[in-house]
């Protein structure tokens, strides 16, 4: 069989999000959870480079393990008692957790079954920048813009949430 | 000359052996050599350099016994440092202790991936290098964070989140300074940001108009402090931390961070020399030699420029670590949200109404901003010119005491 090395490359990445995949959801230490979150992000990065999307591909970097690995890690280090090795992911309980992966899976197998998949073996490895921009001014302008008024609603939430109280 | 790369891979392999394979080893196999020829000597050269250039300014000595001047103190200390016990804390986190350094170090070598040294002299010129270069960098928070963590000591957790947090908040002037260049360049990718400009300083983006001055300042602060360089230099403050971070490691992982905060102040100085100092710029013709028909001056000459644009300001970054105090956590943050954002901020639209005013630049307004830095500069010479004359001049001008 005739194994290319950029299908190596595929292999191997989409193993590393696999299993640091794995480790999130199986480690009983909530810190090794959070940490793997890194292989998990940059591995989809690097899914993201094989369907040649070089702009979402690093805009995922920079979003996901610049900021939102490092909130996920200063909100799990912050937490109280945590030197408690004891802490699990597990709160809920097996049964009510059960049912909603059934159901995820349900879906999940549904909508791949559902879907027409477009055969990626002609990914054109050409520069995407300029065409998301022309889109995001474009055609989908309303959505965009949207979108920026609620993250800035989201700001200012956070900022009078956790604003100090000046009492007299 | 029929013979090429590829013959040349090709036949270095066993028929069965696809050609892709032969080209990734030999891309790893020239990741080595870059590492070990480059960037190596780079940072070690460096942090002799900033010990030297540190004792000159605080009238010490410094290192200068390993070689002619210390030349080869960085070669003593990496020996010296492979030797050491690699000392793991009883109660520390093991795996991630061990894994942090490494993080810290591929954040910062990345970056090595997108820096254009000429122009054919790139690794890989990305069409969205800069924002490559800010993504790849994020991981060193990442490292950073790990590495207080799993210390299991509180000055390394205090230190860690210290240093998460400050890069984080800078990464906001930092983006909005590169966004002001991007507007200007219309392109993501490094060499097109060197393209868009020439090599006499009034086609450099820095003189463009006064508010890409400014940006250029707002970026080397903000990279300066998310370099954790001093007066940034808070979650290694030693009156307060021990060293930070760092206090548990030892040995060669030791090593691999400050590795990693040497190498970085070139990385910030390539950037800054990328963004607003016209990069590798040369003039077409230099001596009455046309540079097209000499490739190879023209790309040694290309190199020397960058290397030397990049390193001055270096330099400067050890200057300020040398006369600078360092600042309060509450006065780091205060300084970037409610003065460097919002100059950054106005930078960035100051930048767009420039454009929209005058689409094509106003030459006019390049050169007064030009002339204004010429007279700064003019100033700041005469000072220092002053301070000597009206001090010891035997102790300046023995620079090799």
């Amino acid at each position: 069989m005739e194994i290319s090395i950029d299908v190596l490359i595929f292999y191997l990445v989409s193993l590393v999000v696999v299993g640091s995949a794995c480790i999130v959801a199986f480690s009983r230490n909530i810190v090794h959870s959070a940490f793997s979150l890194l292989g998990t992000f940059g591995g989809v990065a690097g899914l993201y480079v094989f369907l040649g999307a070089d702009f979402v591909a690093a805009v995922q970097v920079l979003i996901y393990v610049g900021g939102i690995l490092v909130l996920i890690l200063f909100a799990v280090m912050l937490t109280h008692r945590i030197s408690d090795i004891d802490i699990t992911n597990r709160t809920v309980g097996r049964i009510p957790g059960l049912v909603a992966v059934a159901v995820f899976l349900g879906i999940l197998v549904y909508a791949i079954g559902e879907t027409d998949w477009v055969k990626v073996k002609e990914v054109a490895y050409a520069p995407t920048t300029a065409t998301i921009g022309n889109l995001f001014l474009g055609d989908y302008l309303l959505p965009f813009q949207i979108a920026a008024v609620v993250l800035l609603v989201a700001l200012i939430g956070a900022i009078t949430l956790s604003r100090k109280e000046i009492k007299e | 000359m029929e013979f090429t790369v590829h013959d040349f891979i090709q036949g270095l392999l066993p028929e069965a052996m696809p050609a892709a394979l032969g080209y990734t080893l030999a891309a790893i196999l020239v990741a080595v050599v870059v590492l070990s020829a480059f960037v190596a000597p780079l940072a070690g050269v460096t942090s002799w350099l900033e010990r030297r250039v540190w004792a000159r300014m605080q009238s010490r000595v410094g290192p200068n016994r390993v070689g002619p001047q210390g030349l080869l103190q960085w070669l003593a200390d990496g020996v010296k440092n492979i030797q050491k016990e690699d000392i793991i804390p009883a109660s520390a986190d093991r795996k991630l202790f061990l894994l942090a350094p490494y993080i810290v170090f591929s954040g910062f070598l990345g970056a090595f991936v997108v820096i254009p040294f000429g122009s054919w002299l790139i690794p890989a010129d990305l069409n969205i290098g800069i924002l490559y270069l800010l993504a790849i960098t994020s991981l060193v928070v990442v490292g950073i964070l790990m590495a207080g963590w799993s210390s299991n000591n509180k000055w390394s957790l205090l230190g860690g989140m210290r240093s998460a947090a400050q890069i984080v908040s800078y990464e906001i002037p930092a983006g909005l300074a590169v966004l002001t260049v991007i507007f200007l360049s219309g392109t993501l990718s490094m060499q097109g940001i060197i393209q868009a400009q020439g090599w006499a300083p009034w086609d450099w983006f820095i003189f463009y108009n006064p508010f890409t001055l400014v940006a250029f300042f707002m970026f080397f602060v903000a990279a300066l402090a998310e370099g954790n360089r001093t007066p940034f230099d808070i979650p290694e403050a030693e009156s307060e931390l021990v060293a930070g971070y760092v206090t548990e490691y030892s040995g060669m992982r030791f090593l691999f961070f400050f590795f990693a905060e040497w190498g970085n102040l070139y990385v910030i100085g390539a950037i800054s020399a990328t963004l607003f100092l016209g990069g590798w710029q040369i003039p077409a013709t230099v001596f009455g030699m046309t540079m097209a028909d000499h490739p190879l001056l023209k790309g040694v000459l290309e190199f020397t420029v960058f290397f030397l644009k990049a390193y001055l300001w270096a330099f400067v970054a050890m200057w300020v670590r040398g006369t600078l105090p360092r600042v309060r956590v509450d006065q780091l943050m205060a300084m970037c949200w409610k003065y460097m954002v919002p100059i950054a901020f106005i930078c960035l639209f100051g930048t767009i109404l420039f454009l929209v005013i005058w689409p094509e630049g106003n030459r006019a307004l390049t050169f007064a901003t030009l002339a204004f830095s010429g007279l700064v500069m003019l100033y700041f010479v005469w000072r220092v010119v002053f301070q000597i004359m009206h001090s010891r001049p035997t102790l300046y001008f023995k620079p090799y005491v």
